[in-house]
């Protein structure tokens, strides 16, 4: 069986256990509903939360550099520090804010296999209390937006078909069925996809419990649709999250070179005025 | 302290499949339900027994679900 191609991105649950409360590591939790942290969680685990500190709060954007730096330093990761990030929803957002850390160039950033819900299935220590840790100082570099894909970049690629396009919301939105993930806010517009794209939703690179499929197996899964990486690959879904979950193992665990995120995604294209949309299967 | 009891059972409401996701912290019931594919956090509660928790996690999904609008699809727009 091959391996991923950047294996050390990748923890198991029983390495945080016994690995968390250790000098130069620390573990963050990243959840979708941002009161699960309070619920109980990893013990020494510090907890963020994506819709005010991974975030330009004013305009639509990603966390700015200075107060990215802010962030860390308040959190206590320095430079060399081993970050862990987990969360809710099969690590959505752990990896929102796995591709942020890229972006100002951390350096050892981990995502623990199976999120929280692997960690509650499994019955381990939790705790209630919110770490106060000793602010460092850090510095960013970057930002790095080779990892990054804007509209107009994927504007010119669709009508140059010089990227393959990777929508990895449930088929459902992706024929246009459906304006957003059922029981959610609609959020555009209009239904459908960007022109070209093919429909590889992120929850078939899980397996039941959370964790991710081996290599072989998400190899085959893009490559049954079409996905070989003989040109860039930009993923995108409705708000920029699911597919930073993509976006990690095409670039991480699949080892794709030129893979970017489009966290503009549909909330931004389904709502352009005049913008291309293609719609059913 | 740690998560006990935790179960996963998936049903369908109001048309759409459903996961509700259920375990005890301590005294307090916790219960999500979420839409299977893609897999986003429908509605949470949280009570002091199992039932309570899981017929308020279910109330407030189906009404979300209830909501979501189905459009007719056709393939249209193909370059």
């Amino acid at each position: 069986m091959a391996e991923y191609r950047s294996p050390e991105v990748l923890v198991e649950t029983s390495w945080v256990s016994g690995h968390a409360a250790k000098p130069g590591v620390r573990v963050v939790e990243v959840d979708v509903d941002t009161r699960s942290y309070d619920e109980g969680h990893v013990p020494g685990a510090i907890g963020w939360s994506w819709d005010t500190q991974l975030c330009d709060t004013v305009r639509r954007d990603i966390i700015p550099k200075d107060a990215f730096e802010r962030l860390m330093a308040a959190s206590g990761i320095a430079n060399d520090t081993t970050v862990v990030l987990y969360g809710d929803n099969n690590n959505w957002f752990a990896a929102w804010a796995f591709w942020q850390l890229k972006i100002y160039g951390h350096a050892d950033v981990r995502i623990m296999n199976g999120g929280r819900s692997k960690w509650l299935a499994e019955g381990r220590e939790l705790s209630a209390d919110g770490p106060e840790p000793a602010p460092t100082s850090y510095t960013a570099s970057g930002p790095d937006l080779s990892l990054r894909a804007f509209l107009t970049e994927v504007r010119d690629g669709v009508e140059s078909d010089a990227i393959d396009l990777v929508d990895v919301r449930s088929p459902a939105e992706f024929t246009g069925e459906i304006l957003a993930p059922p029981g959610l806010p609609e959020t555009c517009q209009r239904g459908g996809h960007i022109p070209g794209a093919r429909n590889i939703p992120w929850v078939e690179t899980c397996a039941a419990d959370g964790t991710f499929k081996s290599a072989d197996e998400l190899r085959e899964i893009y490559a049954n649709a079409g996905i070989s990486g003989s040109k860039p690959i930009v993923a995108y879904c409705r708000i920029g999250e699911r597919s930073s979950h993509s976006w990690f193992v095409l670039k991480y665990l699949i080892g794709f070179d030129g893979v970017t995120n489009y966290d503009g995604s549909w909330t931004e294209w389904g709502n352009l005025v005049g913008a291309p949309v293609e719609r059913g299967a | 302290m740690r998560a006990k009891d935790y179960k996963v059972v998936e049903r369908e409401m109001a048309g759409w499949p459903v996961r509700i996701t259920s375990y005890r912290i301590g005294g307090t019931w916790h219960a999500k339900a979420d839409n299977v594919s893609p897999g986003a956090t429908i509605a949470t509660s949280r009570a002091a027994n199992e039932q309570a928790a899981l017929e308020a996690v279910m109330g407030k999904a189906r009404a979300r679900l209830a909501a979501t609008r189905r459009f007719p699809v056709s393939a249209e727009g193909r370059k």
